[in-house]
């Protein structure tokens, strides 16, 4: 502001001139003011499409204005910043609408009997009915994922990290990359192939679980590499020159200074995973019943249960509250998750010497 | 010293220890180690055949079905395999996954990039952590919720930009809208751009993070602009590390499954325009045939699941070598 003033009084030398610094809160008032007013006129109704006005007046008015005042360079960069900030505002609304949405409408069936009953009487187009069966499924499907992708993906970083050298080690590290690609339902595709189609298995949880493995594993395995990485060499050193064998001064050594990471690591893969539909609803089919046993007969899974409940409902009725309700505990229980992993990094970083 | 403490002989060799010391560690060196070395690289081997295996398998389905195929399994425009004869074909479902990933990268990469510089360079310092946290946390937002809100929410709402659209662009044939539901290719590509930006911002912010500041700070010492040091410094640093965001967001795009399935409103042509219901993807047909597939039916769709595995083998892997050639870049925290 004082700038501004004393420019405008006695023009510098070396500075141009410069607006305000209300000068871009002014413009975006007017131009939101402006579309909301165009809209008015034109009869829109949409909201996207005031606000893309709004955007464009606002882009277009920030240069104009500066250029005239502020000289060309000046009035890019003005610009820039204005496109910046549109990019930042478009891309914040439906992520924000997202949340807001699930939540507003997922509140309306959950309460406790939604959580602890199953959809075993209930038909898809009656009121009441809950997720038990579906979270007692989920959790079983990821838990057998975790327990078989976490042994092994922990051992194979140790390989790359302590032990790799040479074409092997780079092979896995590339084909861990590549896997982390693989899309769920290719995933899915491939166990149904091998599982149900070649060994004639029938659906069932731990078919599901299975292709939930293939889709953890990279993640796992790229996690922990990174944490093993962060363990100084001086450690490994020291237990090393200490006479211990090197097997143990991983175990004993290595990985206990980066457990909190690897934690951190696995909780990220498995909320990657809990939220998975499509290979689950390849390999697990689907069941109103709750059936606890996760190697026979179909199970229920959370993602699957919103899928059915959006599909059967049409987008109206009891089918569809529960839809949003299930929604919003999957978004809870994988945010509670992530959240935790946070905080595990945080609170058990690795203390190197960085 | 004998051959039991071999491995250690790189590291600097301490005094010899006590005899009761050294039988203990000669004691365990041995089997344990080979033992741990073995679990370790068979791990290692583990993934190497399940990779190859879900080619294999995937292949033999595949097989399986493109010979029973009567039609052209590249360009027939239908999807029909318990007819008899069988007749189906992944024209479609291509033309609908490409189109589909175009739109979703044709919006996300800018903003993304946009998001990205925002966090680094243009939010206030105590907002930009915060902001990164929370895009962090909406990566890992299940698709399926993505379908529900863009069912239930995305779609009743694009009404009155298909008809801004429809208004203003309608003559150019590929905006002409008929006023049907909006689910169409057009959402499909909007919705997918809402899901991968996050993932998109997130590597490019990393990359963004790693400009020298050196650099940044000769560019505004010569008078540069803020605009123009991220023109001339940050820019031309990060470029590679985009690229292979990008095409990350993009393997993610073209397998997505649900979030499509549950918006678009499949049929087994091509329209020319994109706000018409219609058209498929890869991901989106096998979820949505499943159900009713026959043993034919469930080859050709793993047929087509391999055609997708390919190609999103061959997005990937680009990426991958993209970020390989920059070795202190790993995008291996997206």
């Amino acid at each position: 502001m004082s700038n501004a003033t004393l420019s405008g009084k006695r023009p510098s030398s070396l500075r141009g001139a410069t607006l305000p610094k209300w000068f871009p809160w002014a413009v975006a008032a007017g131009s939101i003011a402006l579309g909301l007013g165009i809209s008015a006129a034109a009869g829109l109704d949409s909201s996207i499409q005031w606000a893309l006005i709004a955007a464009l007046l606002f882009v277009l008015g920030s240069y104009g204005i500066a250029a005239r005042v502020e000289g060309p360079r000046q009035a890019k960069d003005r610009v820039a910043t204005s496109l910046v900030w549109v990019a930042f505002i478009l891309a914040v609304a439906p992520l924000a609408s997202l949340i807001y949405e699930t939540i507003k409408r997922g509140v309306k069936v959950l309460d406790g009997y939604f959580l602890s009953h199953s959809m075993g009487i209930i038909a898809d187009s009656e009121p009441g009915g809950g997720i038990y069966h579906a979270i007692l499924g989920t959790l079983e499907q990821v838990g057998l994922a975790t327990l078989i992708s976490v042994p092994i993906g922990v051992l194979t970083a140790i390989y790359l990290v302590e032990y790799g050298r040479g074409k092997l080690a780079k092979a896995v590290t590339f084909f861990v990359d590549v896997m982390t690609g693989i899309p769920s339902i290719v995933a899915g595709l491939f166990i149904l192939s091998l599982w149900i189609i070649t060994l004639g298995m029938g659906y069932s949880g731990f078919a599901g679980s299975m292709a939930l493995t293939i889709l953890m594993l990279p993640v796992v395995v790229r996690s922990t590499e990174e944490m093993l990485k962060l363990v100084p060499n001086e450690l490994r050193e020291a237990s090393l020159a200490l006479g211990v064998p090197k097997w143990r001064t991983i175990l004993k050594v290595v990985l206990p200074t980066a457990i909190g990471g690897i934690t951190t690591g696995v909780m990220l893969a498995v909320a990657r995973i809990a939220g998975e539909t499509a290979p689950v609803l390849l390999l697990v089919w689907v069941t109103p019943l709750i059936n606890s046993n996760p190697f026979k007969d179909p199970q229920a899974s959370l993602p699957v249960y919103i899928y059915l409940q959006y599909a059967n409902s049409g987008g109206q009725g009891p089918g569809y509250d529960r839809a949003w309700a299930a929604a919003l505990v999957l978004i809870a229980f994988i945010m509670i998750l992530n959240l935790a992993a946070r905080g595990i990094a945080r609170w058990k970083a690795p203390k190197t010497g960085r | 010293m004998d051959t039991s403490t071999q491995n250690i002989t790189t590291q600097p060799v301490p005094p010899p220890a006590d005899a009761e010391q050294k039988r203990a560690a000669r004691g365990a060196t041995r089997p344990g180690d080979r033992i741990f070395l073995g679990l370790s690289r068979g791990s290692g081997i583990f993934l190497l055949v399940i990779m190859a295996a879900i080619a294999v398998f995937l292949t033999l389905r595949a097989a399986n079905a493109i010979s029973k195929d009567e039609g052209n399994f590249l360009t027939t425009f239908d999807w029909n395999p318990t007819a008899n004869p069988p007749v189906f074909g992944i024209a479609v479902l291509a033309f609908g996954t490409v189109v589909s990933s175009i739109i979703a990268m044709a919006i996300a990469v800018p903003v993304s990039v946009g998001i990205a510089l925002f966090i680094t360079h243009y939010a206030p310092r105590k907002l930009g952590g915060p902001i990164a946290y929370v895009i962090d946390l909406l990566a890992a937002v299940p698709s399926i919720v993505y379908g529900l809100w863009g069912a239930l929410f995305l779609v009743p709402h694009m009404d009155g930009l298909y008809g801004w659209l429809d208004d203003y662009l309608g003559w150019t044939g590929i905006f002409e809208w008929q006023g049907g539901a909006a689910r169409s290719l057009f959402t499909v590509g909007i919705l997918l751009a809402v899901m991968i930006l996050p993932i998109i911002t997130n590597v490019s912010r990393e990359v963004f993070r790693q400009v020298p500041q050196m650099h940044e700070e000769a560019a505004l010492a010569l008078g540069a602009t803020r605009w123009e040091v991220i023109r001339m410094a940050v820019l031309p640093f990060g470029r590679s590390g985009i690229i292979s965001a990008s095409m990350l967001g993009l393997g993610r795009a073209l397998g997505e499954t649900m979030a499509v399935a549950m918006v678009l409103s499949p049929s087994f042509d091509i329209t020319a325009s994109l706000l018409d219901p219609g058209g498929g993807t890869f991901a989106q047909n096998i979820a949505s045939k499943f159900n009713e597939a026959t043993e034919i039916g469930r080859d050709a769709l793993i047929a087509s699941g391999l055609v997708l595995f390919v190609i999103t083998l061959l997005v990937n892997g680009a990426a991958r070598l993209i970020i390989a050639r920059r070795k202190e870049f790993s995008g291996a925290n997206a």
